[in-house]
């Protein structure tokens, strides 16, 4: 990639991390955060957005940035009162500036519909003048401002055309690392000069002050150049320095504005500095002044004639420099911890990551086929060779979690998301919701937190719309009127768990029932227990159009909240109180590299299935068994029927159904709920296997998932349980 | 040996331009994210210019070069301001400080490249 293009891409990622910044600083302000620190933070995030907008001229973004960065900097200076009023207006610009970086990004950059408003609030709000034009102030050039002033006229001595110029530094030219070496080194830059030192003023060597400035120089400048060439040589010296700078015109002695513009801003901050210009060579020459013979040599090369000053700084200041050795090593050992933060984040192609877990995958593989075939060899457990495998087997492992954990990030990325969603759905419905989030440092796979923001999305849409009361509804109930609606994430054994909770009013189970039965989803006889109930929403279909707002609506349901969690390994469930609110708790595998599962054989083949989907293991009991017809079966469980399918045969292993008594059964629970039991042989055990992709080396096969390799080197399918249950439905309802 | 520049910036975006344009220029670059960091890779480092930003968390720019100039062993290394046009304040308080000079943003890669040569013995 071309740097610039790479760079570009950098200030976008930058831009989101500000945003985040941005947005939880104005939020913890909202909350009470009255650190300075917090709005400093905020008003860097939008001066570094800003900046970067600069160099890439995005126009539109750098006038945004540019008001809202004044109003910032107005509210942190205390000219603008810190209200919830305010913070409001501060987040919605908040909003409209990460929709600009947005469109900065995509190219597509135009006017944002709600921006102009926004701008007239801020510069109202922090008493910029809203008709100003921006590009006039604050671009322009300050430092020519035409101003009336009575001047002398210099006289113009007659000569060649040329400038003389008069430099007399002063210690605090030196103090601040300016060099009168390098300045006439700019200057012979400009044409043809000639230097002449001025050393009158240097004192015996015993007087001398290492700081103070005894120098002045007289150069003259023949050639081609002109006065503001030669003013910009010394703008970084202006105040640090006496400066006359005369125009040795042609003979006519013409007016020349340059130079009067010139002594204008000269004379003009002149206050301050006294006497205003020093002749040089004026009066008496010092006598005792062991240098003062130097005074009338010309220097045409400006390098010998400062050499004077610097090394006499140096040599004075040579009594208190022995305190610097010994001061270095300590502080150099201070430093060090910290010197390897600079180095702190490496960015690497996520592939090569990904390569590497591959790559670890194989050697976890690989170490248990070797382990398998020591045992098999039958050597001793205190033998050197199993004993030596042990330790493999451990350092193993560690090589693969701290493999894991390159791809792990916390989940404060997508969990950053949700405060801007959680305004507009309360803005949209007109409730008041306060969004708390906790254990936003919680790490899980990359992948897994790209896909949860879809879910997370509409559960915190729901929990808004459908669970949080009316401010009426939650006065009568003696709540207070601002809702709370909470995200929180955390580790749990070996998974992470993500809680999405309101207090609004809890499931009304009543009228979840008397849909379901509606929609014909369960019998109208049926009893269910709450937890039952509450799970009902889960069910494909249940979601209602009539009940749907268009805010959770959007033709999602919960169902597809459900399957889109299944799909990463995870489960979830609702616990939901009357009046008190609901709580969802979805629990994820921390990596979609490896897989819990059982490890399962039917028919000689050994297979794995995912324990996250099985609720239960029984031995089927012949009388609980019935058979539909054909090799449909059906197995009760606890009075309800589910249906009983033979591992063996969805995936064609063998032809005949094998005899329920002789196998287990696994009750797993397939998408949206629905129930199945999964005939095997036998169980072999339990462990976590590393997923191989099948169709990345063969091609997709229906009913299974994925592979991985066993400790014996054999190969194992991953079972797709939902794909299983949705194909053999199909054949019973063809059987039936 | 090239010589040495360190770039004191928060802004990652701002790293990379400044590297990418020094780095370009033939100087070798050491970067630092806020003033406290500055002042450990100068230690470690022991640049001939730096080059620093304004606004930055835990010691900004002008603290950094106070800080700077306050140290016998680096007060005579010339110091860049990275600042806009529009702030002439902060580049008073800047120079106040004991900046050398400053850049004026968003800068011309050619122009901070000039500035540090100026500057530069």
């Amino acid at each position: 990639m071309d740097p610039l293009a790479a760079i570009r891409e950098t200030f976008f990622q930058e831009c989101e991390e500000q945003l985040a910044e941005l947005e939880s600083g104005l939020l913890a302000m909202e909350g009470g955060d009255q650190d300075p620190e917090t709005i400093n933070a905020v008003f860097r995030a939008v001066h570094s957005i800003k900046g970067g907008a600069g160099a890439f001229q995005l126009e539109a973004l750098i006038r945004f940035a540019h008001v809202f960065e004044t109003a910032l900097d107005e509210m942190r200076s205390g000219r603008v009162p810190i209200t919830p009023d305010v913070l409001k207006t501060m987040l919605r610009a908040a909003d409209v500036l990460a929709d600009l970086v947005r469109a900065a990004h995509d190219g597509s950059e135009t006017e944002h519909p709600l921006a102009s408003g926004l701008v007239d609030e801020l510069k109202a709000m922090s008493g910029q003048a809203a008709d100003e034009d921006e590009a006039e102030e604050d671009w322009g050039d300050f430092e020519f401002q035409p101003m009336a002033a009575a001047v002398d006229m210099p006289e113009a001595p007659a000569g060649p055309a040329g400038f003389v110029v008069k430099f007399k530094p002063r210690g605090d030219l030196y103090a601040k690392a300016n060099e009168a070496a390098l300045l006439l080194r700019e200057l012979a830059r400009l044409g043809q000069t000639v230097v002449e030192l001025d050393a009158h003023e240097v004192p015996p060597l015993t007087e001398i002050d290492p700081e103070a400035a005894y120098l002045a120089w007289t150069i003259t400048i023949s050639g081609d150049t002109d006065e503001i060439a030669i003013r910009e040589v010394f703008e970084w010296v202006d105040g640090d320095c006496e400066l006359e700078i005369t125009k040795q015109g042609p003979a006519d002695g013409g007016f020349d504005m340059a130079s009067l513009l010139a002594r204008v801003q000269d004379e003009a901050p002149a206050e301050d500095e006294g006497p205003a210009v020093v002749p040089a060579n004026a009066g008496e020459v010092d006598v005792a002044s062991l240098i003062a013979n130097l005074s009338p040599a010309a220097a045409p090369e400006p390098e010998p004639a400062p050499a004077i000053a610097p090394p006499t700084l140096s040599v004075v200041a040579s009594a208190p420099a022995p305190a610097a050795p010994d001061a270095a090593p300590e502080a150099q050992a201070a430093g060090g911890p910290r010197k390897s933060e600079a180095g702190a984040t490496i960015r690497v192609d996520l592939d090569r990551v990904d390569r590497l877990i591959d790559l670890v995958g194989e050697l976890v593989i690989n170490q248990a086929v070797l382990a398998q075939r020591v045992m098999e060899a039958g050597l001793a457990r205190a033998s050197a060779v199993a004993m030596g495998l042990d330790e493999l087997e451990q350092l193993t492992r560690e090589i693969q979690d701290s493999v894991m954990a390159i791809r792990a990030q916390p989940v404060k990325s997508v969990f950053q998301r949700m405060p801007r969603l959680v305004r507009e759905v309360a803005a949209m419905t007109g409730k008041p919701v306060r969004l708390v989030t906790e254990g936003e440092g919680t790490e899980v796979d990359k992948t897994v937190i790209e896909r949860l923001a879809d879910p997370l999305t509409h559960m915190i849409r729901n929990a808004i719309d459908h669970g949080l009361e009316s401010p009426e509804k939650r006065a009568a109930a003696g709540k207070p009127a601002e809702g709370v609606v909470k995200l929180a994430a955390f580790h749990r054994s070996g998974r992470i768990v993500i809680e999405v909770s309101d207090d609004g009013g809890g499931i009304n189970r009543e009228r979840v029932k008397g849909i379901a039965i509606e929609k014909g989803l369960v019998a109208a006889e049926a009893t269910l227990s709450d937890e039952e109930i509450d799970n009902l929403i889960f069910m494909p279909g249940f979601s209602t159009a009539a009940e749907v707002s268009d805010i959770s609506g959007r033709g999602v349901g919960m169902d597809v909240v459900r399957r889109s969690i299944q799909a990463l390994g995870g489960r979830i469930n609702i616990v939901s109180k009357p009046g008190k609110g609901s709580t969802f708790t979805m629990s994820l595998p921390l990596t979609l590299a490896v897989l819990d599962g059982m490890v399962v054989s039917a028919h000689g083949q050994t297979l794995v299935a995912p324990i996250t989907a099985i609720v239960e293991t029984l031995q089927p009991k012949a009388e609980d068994v019935h058979s539909l017809g054909g090799h449909a079966r059906v197995i009760s469980i606890r009075g309800g029927f589910v249906p009983l399918i033979d591992v063996g045969m969805a995936l064609g292993y063998r032809r005949d159904p094998l005899e329920a008594t002789q196998g287990v059964a696994l009750l797993i629970e397939g998408e949206g709920g629905s129930r199945a039991a999964l005939l095997v042989d036998a169980i072999q055990g339990q462990r976590q296997v590393v997923i191989k992709s099948l169709e990345a080396n063969y091609r997709q096969v229906p009913g299974v998932a994925a592979a991985t390799i066993l400790g014996d080197g054999r190969v194992a399918l991953i079972l797709d349980i939902d794909t299983i249950v949705t194909v053999s439905r199909g054949d019973m309802r063809k059987a039936s | 040996m090239s010589m040495t520049v360190l770039t004191v910036d928060d802004s990652r975006t701002m790293r990379e331009m400044l590297r990418l344009a020094l780095a370009d220029a033939g100087f070798r670059v050491v970067q630092a994210e806020d003033g406290l960091h500055g002042l450990e890779v100068l230690q470690a480092e022991k640049p001939q210019v730096i080059v620093t930003d304004i606004n930055m968390p835990r010691m900004d720019g002008f603290g950094f070069i106070e800080e700077v100039r306050g140290d016998q062993r680096y007060r005579a290394i010339p110091i860049l301001v990275l600042t806009t046009e529009s702030d002439a304040e902060k580049k008073n308080r800047a120079r106040m400080a004991g900046a050398t000079g400053w850049i004026v943003k968003p800068f011309n890669p050619d122009k901070l490249v000039d500035a540090i040569r100026r500057v530069a013995a």
